[in-house]
């Protein structure tokens, strides 16, 4: 028949295309190995447990923006009762001081680019620099 | 009944991948041996039902001819709905599979007092199927960001027109709203028109409860119940790169959607979602119509008995006689 | 069988809601005047078919062989084999629906298996119960269903009651078409001998003397002598009507209809005048003295012997190529089987006007001209003298017939002559024309009287958009190119829209066709006057 070769080539292309990612992961000699972490040295804990702040933290960060811009209310009680202070640069990024080896490890990983740091500086260091 | 039957047992195969994500000795099972044998069966499957359809030859040249032909010069053929060259067929193809240009025609005829038939516009099902489509095949692509490290600028690309509006955080993907809406009208329209339930069997609300199901734990997953979405890239990874893991900051709610998309990977090749390939196949679609000028050749065409012009003289020499027509034998 | 069938108004009482029941269940009440009846044995039995044996489908026994149900399943194996299109309409269906309603039998019917996707689904069911795995191991919960002697009844009665126009398929976004799915019915049908007779009958005939009617070869030639005298009288010029002439350029082949019924006849009228004018060196032929070929509404093999004919009368005779006339499913036949069943026709010469010159291109390998396309193309090199006041006391509309339209796009050539031709001429609504244009509710053999509540009903929405050409420009003239067509819509159309007549192309080619040496024509070519009607009713 004239168009097996047709049909063949398509389902070939087909299959080709729904295992691209074998394929790619091959070609890039990817394993499965998960982005490793810069953790901060000084703090032992955070804001809120670690399971929440992994899969919330941008809820958490949105509550943040919106307590602070819309209502003024700044200060946060944590989990274990201290109190931050609600600030993306102020409070998060005072120990998580590296955004290439905290932040962006995994938002590269999962392809997330959020638009924090369109207006938000990095850091105090970076901030105490620019001046 | 058939609706009601297909929600429980798409409610059931829900919670059962519920359970497999909570019950740590089912993990790997639900994880990573069903995922693997899923993706399996709908690969060879798809290809076993292709090369079968493959196998069956195309014995005549029958398109639906949707326009004017190409015959006297003068006259312009409707080169895409009436092609006659394999560009046009092309064109023709691109059409049907990109536009759904067939489903588009679709009209609604009402029988009015008169009595008088009017048909009026039914352009609904065009643009709920369309959009079902395309939101399906662009939030495919999207998850490529699960299976694919680094994640290519392309797949970047798709994800940031689809959250065009940025809506959010984790921002809103317009295709997300489009496929559950898609799918709910689809799926109202075959509970509320008389016509569509009468023909609807098990199989029909059964797709359509299942990709519903991975919608909407998709969604929740993104937007509601949030997961840890690096762990779910590792699990998603570690399958494609065959070192699987199930990490275990991946909650049961990933699992649902894991297994109800197993469940659907598998039950692809043997279902009506087939029409995906069969779209291609379509003898009255892929044909050029030029079977006047090229013949085309039935590969198995056989002899058949036939009343020779020998056996009709035969029969009637007298009466063509005596009518005064010319005869072979006198 | 008219009378007794219900009024107008009575059968526009359409109750579109779907019964409770589901449809799975088989049930076919088989009502005086909605199917056909049986085919004789004598003519099973002429042609070699299964199973000849006296029954009829309203007997509770229809004397299925006892392998029938084998018959069949082998039967459907094969045909799965031969043909990807039943394969693959089995299989990918979705149910969306949206064939329901552009059938012309479910929309003046309401019988919701009259539905496109459901009268496949009678199929399909028992396709996924006997061969697909799922079918085999869950039964009805796939979707399957037990082959049973109802099912047979069932099928009787749906395929019989599809007349394979291919609507349905235009709209199918995967182009499933129910006339394949019908024609496979049949043909299964056949192996076990359920068949109706004017099919079969038509078939017979056809095999033996070449013809419908079984018209023998000197009674053939009286109908074109009576013919030939005819147009004398009215146009006072005797033409020509050569009969299995050697030597003859083109083979013309027509619908046998055109010698004997009308007004089938006045079209055979038209095209001799018309042949004559131009002096055209043709044969008719009384051995491939049909065109029509109900061997498509039997099976593909019946279709084959039948058509066998054409092309080898052509060897024969000699001719360098072939005419055919105006006949729907002959077209579809011409068009989409007959080069690839019975081909090459490497004896024939690809075809050219000796009029024009024309090289008919797209017809360089089957070498069979439409003759709306032959005479399209002498009106636009102005080879004809035409007079369209003569056909003044008509208001046309053109219906497109099924498989011209839709299994070939033979649209604007109809249309050009017809425009050429008489100068009061308008379009139905687009959505009953050209690609999805409605079928006459008689076609593929179901034109008998003793089915006529159902072609009635089937011919429901033709008629309704003549009746809105009527009440809006004053239409009084439906013009088709199919002889099923010109049977058919008189019936049809004195049912639903009284008053209406039928002709075909090249009947008002012939009147509108200015011969030299013709005398002053007071009449058309029915012999009516050729005042406008409504000149004459108001007079």
């Amino acid at each position: 028949m004239s168009d097996r070769g047709l049909i063949v080539g398509g389902l070939v292309l087909f299959l080709g295309l729904v295992t691209l990612p074998v394929w790619y992961n091959v070609a890039a000699g990817r394993t499965a190995k998960p982005p490793e972490l810069t953790l901060p040295t000084q703090a032992k804990s955070c804001v809120a447990p670690v399971e929440y702040m992994r899969a919330s933290h941008m809820d958490l960060l949105m509550t943040w923006r919106d307590d602070v811009v819309r209502q003024g209310e700044r200060t946060f009680v944590g989990l274990d009762g201290k109190t931050y202070a609600k600030s993306l640069t102020g409070t998060c990024m005072a120990c998580h001081v590296n955004r290439a080896e905290f932040c962006d490890r995994c938002h590269d990983y999962a392809a997330v680019t959020p638009t924090c740091w369109e207006c938000h500086l990095e850091s105090r260091q970076v901030q105490r620099t620019a001046r | 009944m058939n609706a009601l039957g297909s929600l429980v047992l798409v409610s059931a195969l829900a919670g059962l991948g519920f359970a497999g994500g909570q019950v740590a000795g089912l993990r790997p099972l639900f994880g990573m041996i069903i995922p693997y044998a899923a993706f399996l069966t709908f690969l060879l499957g798809v290809s076993y039902r292709i090369l079968v359809w493959m196998r069956s030859p195309v014995p005549f040249r029958i398109p639906t001819t949707c326009g004017q032909q190409k015959s006297l010069p003068w006259i312009t053929p409707s080169r895409l709905e009436n092609p006659s060259s394999t560009l046009g067929v092309i064109g023709r193809m691109a059409l049907e599979i990109g536009l759904f240009r067939s489903l588009f025609r679709n009209t609604r005829a009402e029988l009015r007092e008169g009595p008088r038939l009017a048909y009026g516009e039914a352009g609904l099902l065009w643009l709920g199927a369309l959009l079902f489509h395309w939101s399906f095949l662009f939030i495919v692509l999207r998850h490529l960001r699960f299976f694919l490290e680094p994640v290519p600028g392309v797949v970047n690309a798709l994800a940031g027109l689809d959250n065009f509006f940025q809506i959010g955080a984790p921002s809103l993907y317009v295709t997300d709203v489009l496929l559950a809406g898609a799918l709910g009208y689809l799926l109202l329209r075959r509970l509320v028109n008389p016509q569509v339930r009468y023909i609807s069997l098990f199989a029909d609300y059964f797709a359509l409860f299942l990709l519903l199901g991975i919608a909407v734990s998709g969604i929740l997953m993104r937007y509601v119940v949030r997961i840890d979405t690096v762990a779910a890239k590792h699990l998603a990874l570690g399958l494609v790169t065959f070192s699987p893991v199930v990490p275990e900051e991946v909650g049961p709610l990933f699992f649902v959607h894991l297994f109800l998309l197993s469940v659907l990977a598998a039950y692809f090749p043997f279902s009506k979602l087939m029409h995906m390939g069969g779209a291609f196949l379509s003898p009255t679609r892929n044909l050029a119509n030029n079977s006047r000028m090229k013949r085309h050749v039935n590969p198995w065409n056989y002899g058949v008995p036939v009343h020779t012009y020998e056996e009709w003289e035969d029969e009637f020499r007298d009466k063509i006689k005596a009518a005064g027509l010319p005869l072979e034998k006198e | 069988m008219a009378e007794e069938a219900p009024k107008p108004e009575e059968l526009a009482q359409i109750d579109y809601r779907p019964p409770g029941r589901d449809w799975r269940e088989p049930a076919v009440e088989l009502r005086k005047g909605t199917f056909c009846y049986s085919a004789a044995p004598k003519h099973l039995e002429y042609l070699g078919l299964p199973n000849p044996r006296p029954w009829q489908p309203f007997e509770a026994d229809w004397k299925l062989p006892a392998d029938w149900k084998q018959t069949i399943l082998q039967g459907m194996k094969e045909r799965l084999d031969r043909f990807r299109s039943f394969r693959l309409f089995m299989d990918i269906c979705v149910r969306c629906g949206a064939c329901a309603d552009k059938c012309h039998f479910y929309i003046g019917s309401g019988d919701p298996k009259n539905m496109p996707v459901l009268r496949a689904e009678l199929m399909r069911s028992v396709y996924r119960r006997y061969f697909t795995a799922a079918g085999r191991l869950l039964g009805p919960l796939a979707g399957g269903r037990e082959l049973t002697p109802d099912v047979v009844k069932e099928w009787f009665y749906y395929f019989y009651q599809c007349t394979e126009c291919r609507r349905c398929s235009v709209f199918c976004p995967f182009g499933i078409d129910t006339a394949e799915v019908t024609m496979m019915g049949r043909e299964l049908l056949n192996l076990v001998g359920c068949n109706i007779n004017w099919i079969l009958e038509p078939v017979a005939n056809s095999y033996r003397t070449g013809n419908h009617l079984g018209i023998q070869p000197h009674a053939f030639k009286d109908s074109l002598d009576f013919a030939v005298d005819e147009l004398a009288e009215m146009t006072g010029i005797r033409v020509e009507a050569p009969i299995n002439r050697k030597g003859a350029e083109i083979l013309y082949v027509i619908p046998s209809a055109e010698t004997f019924g009308t007004p089938h006849y006045y079209t055979l009228l038209g095209s001799l005048l018309l042949f004559h004018a131009i002096g055209l060196d043709y044969t008719f032929s009384a051995y491939a003295s049909e065109g029509g070929n109900f061997g498509l509404f039997t099976s593909h093999e019946m279709m084959k012997r039948l058509n066998a004919k054409i092309y080898a009368e052509a060897r024969r005779l000699g001719v360098k190529w072939i005419l055919g006339g105006e006949c729907g499913h002959m077209w579809r036949v011409v068009h989409q089987y007959m080069d690839t069943m019975n081909g090459p026709a490497d004896f024939l010469e690809e075809p050219v006007s000796p009029i024009t010159a024309t090289r008919f291109e797209h017809a360089r390998s089957t070498k069979m001209v439409h003759i709306c396309e032959f005479t399209a193309d002498l009106i636009r090199h102005q080879k004809l003298r035409l007079d369209p006041a003569r056909n003044d006391h008509w208001t046309a509309t053109f219906h497109d017939s099924c498989n011209p339209a839709r299994s070939m796009g033979l649209i604007e050539e109809p249309r050009f002559i017809l425009r050429s031709v008489c100068s009061r001429f308008h379009e139905m609504p687009e959505n009953t024309i050209k690609e999805r244009t409605f079928c006459c509710g008689s076609g593929s053999g179901l034109g008998t009287d003793e089915n006529f509540e159902m072609r009635m009903r089937g011919g429901f929405p033709r008629a309704n958009a003549v009746r809105h050409v009527r009440d809006k420009f004053g239409v009084n003239l439906v013009a088709c190119v199919c002889a099923i067509d010109k049977a058919t819509l008189p019936p049809l159309l004195e049912y639903w829209v009284p008053g209406m007549n039928v002709a075909g192309v090249h009947e008002l080619v012939g009147n509108a066709l200015v011969v030299e040496g013709e005398k002053e024509r007071t009449t058309d070519l029915r012999g009516e006057s050729l005042k406008p009607k409504e000149e004459r009713a108001h007079e």
